[in-house]
């Protein structure tokens, strides 16, 4: 029997009813009293030198209260990337300041160079285009390659490269992988492109900025995933704003996918804008705006060799990659293509040899980051390709040639040839779950059926593992993280008993507001009801890292249970108190304390009670109150694994590819609320499919971004996907962490490209299409077609 | 400046626009009806999708001058007059048909607006109605069982929680 309440349960989402009628609070739902509105002048070139920037005539449009340029910004700090890594050669990456308005140059089209205050939005947009730039268009660079080449334009002049770095994983194995490939019996090699994607979260960004001239208070209202980062970023690096005069808050964020992570330019012009003009400031992007600005996802392009014995073991795979991190360093770009990527180049194999070189590129475009899955999507797409190209090329069953190297259930821990130590994991069990899915058996029938009817079907496989719960500090501050990656709960009791829970995580559509009340009610043992969790707001939260990398559970979640067991031991001295009997002998179990081998005993209420009436305390051994704070930092990053599979139809007259079944099979460890559990995976899937079959992000040769629009920019709608077929029955528990959870949120855009694409490559083969070994994503009826026709 | 008159969500309601103000504009902002959101700038997201006189229409698709003397019917009058969530609406709740809550608004009115002219889609003809509404966080399963099963038919059979 499913249970009905609590860990494991699926209750509705209480989150759902102020959204299903239209009582959502974002941030653009928001009005100040006196609000002004921000717009902004965007660069049209991708590459230009600003001669000179006159802003006389929209100064003195109707309703204009401010204009600012990029010199208004030269004495304040630059955007910072939040992760230091260095070259194989030792020296520091490149950083070149990003500032919040563009002041010299513009880099990438849509770079800001000006913004107006004016009354109305209206207003505002009617004179950022009275503003006349003078901007000196230059020369772009937008394809990778082209940007290494000596004579390349620069996208930044001070340091005199467009590359940011040139980084190997681990450089003291590269020699033992170049040998083991040298003389490896068999090795497949394979180059790709991991197409550059938008996360394009429906609700766009936005930010208001207010500013109390009596107290020096600034609040800013945004759209954020962690409103603690943002603050940070904004006081300590690019405003000065004092942390304790300065409250951001994140209220209903509509998706985010890795975009809402950073710090970008217009949160800090709008602070600056509402301290000088005195009024509220309020921002929001357009669609198109976000196309150019939101920081763009993936974005790689790969060589990769697997090297293997003629029976298909795993002697080495050799990883060389160009990754696109555009105009500027956005906070985790460094990151994403590095230790979100190298460290998984093992994926879920006892592979001996894994070497992985990054070169991180500047070019002429919106900067590059974390997308949902962040480096782990780009790792399982080139390992998981060439896994089946190789299988394809000695023979072997696809599933079989990956059963053969998974690491077995009775090496965990088990430390991968790319330096993570994999916790726990039984990937051979979720591939048998996957066929069973997938019904592997009928597909033979099913071919048969589709080829009556001129079609090709194919089926793809694929296995992924993926690092989440970022992240242990000790580990990521090795590894070149500035910041600490732990997150904080407080468990608020309240006088009668009914609770608040003030965490660092932010939902940005995860159901925090249901998942969390399941955890403190269970260890509790009352009335999920009972439980209120408090997020998004920095003046009411302790200092919490947010959501992103599947963390909020496994970290976040955490803190909770830590804060919640620091409630229990308090409850338990004032049990004793009341019971009269000694701390020691006091038991909890189902909302009660009671007397360890008597029926003496008092509930949880009562208890809670007490502590705020405290009458009789010995306030010598304990305090009034019911409230306590933990902050969980953990021992290791969570290891989610996956089996997918994916059935297509290829129409050979069109080359259109439709999905017929996919399955996902999932060890997220212990699942806290599977209905929610689900959904994020299906949302993955969504991305992944998108990505494989739909979406891609063009800029031609001048740095003109060609997809700035839902007209052009392919996103998928409900009749591009199917139902799919999720399970997560296969747990294998994480070992550090309280909850033995390991995070859902981006499995399903780690783990579905390749299927997708493994699948109509097995299509294509089965037509006799035998030359066609791959294609690159997103795979279009136009680009299937011609592969099939060259 | 235009003066406009229409009934939104049963009241009647009066004001004045500039010309070129969106109906989306002005449910939000001089109405302050947030529930309508505004996610693209092409008309091709689906969150500001309204019953203009019956009919599903983006609220960004026209003038709110074009709306004079109309009905108008928006997220925040969809509930049953006690209150509680409507048919519609219970089963994306029931179903986990919605995640950040955004594209919802427009994806409850596109599902009212398909459930009247064809009370029992099939899977296909849902999937096909809603082209015009983008949601990222769902891959659409929960919200099209959603509709499947606020139309009456059994979706047990569909794949899982």
């Amino acid at each position: 029997m499913p249970k009905d309440h609590g860990i494991g349960a699926s209750p509705t989402r209480r989150e759902d009813v102020r959204f299903l009628t239209g009582r959502g609070k974002y941030t653009d739902d928001i009005a100040l009293q006196g609000q002004t509105y921000a717009v902004f002048a965007r660069s049209q070139v991708a590459n230009g030198v600003i001669k000179s920037i006159d802003t006389s005539e929209a100064e003195k449009m109707p309703g204009v209260l401010a204009v600012f340029t990029g010199e208004d910004f030269v004495d304040v700090g630059g955007n910072p990337a939040g992760w230091q890594i260095n070259s194989r050669d030792g020296e520091p990456m490149k950083e070149p300041k990003r500032p919040v308005l563009a002041h010299g140059k513009v880099r990438h089209v849509g770079d800001a160079y000006a913004a107006v205050i004016a009354e109305t939005e209206e207003q505002a947009r009617d004179a950022a285009e009275a503003i006349v730039a003078e901007i000196d268009e230059q020369p772009a660079v937008v394809d990778m390659a082209a940007a290494l080449k000596d004579g390349a334009p620069l996208v930044h002049d001070e340091i005199e490269t467009n590359q940011c770095f040139d980084w190997g994983w681990i450089e003291d194995n590269r020699a033992a992988t170049d040998e083991a490939i040298k003389n490896a019996p068999h090795v497949t090699t394979l180059e790709l492109v991991n197409n550059r994607l938008v996360p394009n979260a429906m609700e766009p960004r936005a930010s208001t900025a207010d500013y109390d001239p009596g107290t020096g208070d600034y609040t800013l209202y945004t759209t954020s995933q962690n409103p603690h980062l943002t603050r940070l970023l904004i006081s300590a690096f690019v405003l000065g704003i004092p942390e304790n005069k300065l409250k951001v808050v994140a209220p209903d964020v509509g998706g985010g996918f890795g975009s809402k992570i950073y710090h970008y330019g217009e949160e800090a012009l709008v602070l600056a804008a509402a301290k000088k003009i005195g009024r509220p400031v309020r921002w929001t992007a357009s669609r198109s705006e976000s196309f150019l600005t939101d920081a763009h996802g993936r974005d790689h392009v790969t060589k990769i060799e697997l090297a293997c014995e003629k029976d298909g073991t795993f002697i080495a795979f050799r990883t060389e990659t160009m990754a696109n991190v555009g105009a500027y360093l956005s906070n985790f770009s460094t990151a994403t293509p590095t230790f979100l990527h190298g460290t998984l180049m093992a994926g879920n194999y006892a592979v001996p040899n894994v070497y992985v070189n990054v070169k991180a590129v500047f070019t002429n475009t919106a900067p590059v980051d974390a997308y949902r899955g962040a480096g782990r999507p780009e790792a399982t797409y080139s390992l998981e390709r060439v896994i089946d190209m190789a299988a394809r090329e000695l023979g072997i069953d696809p599933l079989e040639i990956r059963r053969k190297n998974f690491v077995q259930p009775d090496q965990f821990p088990f430390t991968s040839a790319a330096g993570l130590e994999y916790d726990t994991g039984d990937y051979g069990a979720l591939v048998d779950k996957l066929e069973e899915m997938i019904d592997r058996k009928g597909f033979e029938a099913r071919r048969k059926e589709s080829e009556k009817n001129g079609k090709l079907r194919g089926l793809g496989v694929n296995t992924y593992i993926e690092a989440c719960g970022i992240a242990p500090s000790n580990l990521v501050g090795v590894l070149g993280s500035r910041v600490g990656l732990y997150d904080a709960a407080t468990v608020r009791v309240n006088a009668t008993g009914n609770i608040a829970v003030m965490v660092g995580a932010h939902s940005h559509g995860q159901g925090h507001e249901t998942a969390f009340p399941q955890v403190v009610a269970d260890m509790l043992g009352i009335d999920e009801n009972s439980v209120e969790i408090v997020h998004g707001d920095t003046s009411k939260i302790p200092f919490g890292m947010g959501t992103y990398g599947s963390r909020s559970l496994a970290v976040c979640g955490s803190a909770v249970v830590r804060a919640t067991e620091k409630v229990i031991n308090k409850g338990k001295k004032i049990a004793a108190h009341m019971l009269e009997a000694s701390e020691a002998d006091i038991e909890f179990t189902d909302g009660q304390f009671s007397v360890a081998g008597t029926d003496k005993s008092v509930g949880f209420g009562d208890v809670a009670l007490k502590a705020y009436i405290p009458h009789d305390f010995p306030l010598e051994e304990v305090e009034p109150g019911l409230e306590e704070t933990a902050f969980y930092d953990p021992a290791n990053f969570t290891y989610p694994a996956g089996a997918y599979a994916c059935e297509v139809e290829v129409d050979p007259e069109t080359g259109k590819v439709t999905i017929e079944r996919f399955a996902a099979a999932d060890d997220f460890g212990n699942v806290i609320n599977p209905m929610i559990v689900s959904g994020q995976v299906h949302g993955g899937l969504a991305q992944g499919i998108g990505q494989a079959l739909l979406e891609n992000t063009t800029y031609d040769a001048d740095g003109q971004l060609i997809s700035a629009s839902y007209m052009d920019y392919a996103m998928p709608r409900a009749d591009d996907v199917p139902f799919y077929s999720v399970d997560h029955s296969c747990q294998t528990p994480c070992t550090h962490n309280p909850l033995g959870v390991k995070g859902c949120g981006e499995a399903g855009a780690i783990g579905s490209p390749p299927s997708v694409v493994n699948a109509v490559i097995d299509a294509l083969q089965s037509g006799g299409h035998t030359n066609v070994t791959h294609i690159d994503m997103p795979l279009t009826p136009s680009r299937v077609w011609s592969a099939m026709n060259s | 400046m235009t003066q406009v008159s229409m009934t939104v969500n049963g009241k009647p309601v009066s004001g004045e626009v500039e010309g070129r103000t969106l109906l989306a504009d002005y449910l939000r902002e001089d109405l302050r009806l947030t529930g309508t959101h505004i996610g693209c700038d092409t008309s091709q997201c689906g969150a500001c999708v309204v019953h203009v006189n019956g009919k599903a229409v983006k609220a960004c698709t026209m003038f709110a001058a074009e709306a004079e003397g109309a009905e108008v019917t928006t997220i925040e009058g969809m509930a049953n007059p006690d209150g509680s969530l409507n048919t519609i609406q219970q089963a994306f709740q029931d179903h986990h048909g919605l995640q950040c809550g955004f594209c919802t608004p427009g994806m409850v009115m596109s599902a009212a607006a398909l459930l009247e002219e064809n009370p029992k889609p099939t899977e296909a003809e849902i999937r096909d109605y809603l082209e015009g509404n983008i949601c990222r966080c769902t891959g659409y399963h929960n919200i099209v069982k959603a509709i499947m099963a606020a139309s009456g038919q059994d979706v047990s059979a569909i794949a899982a929680e």
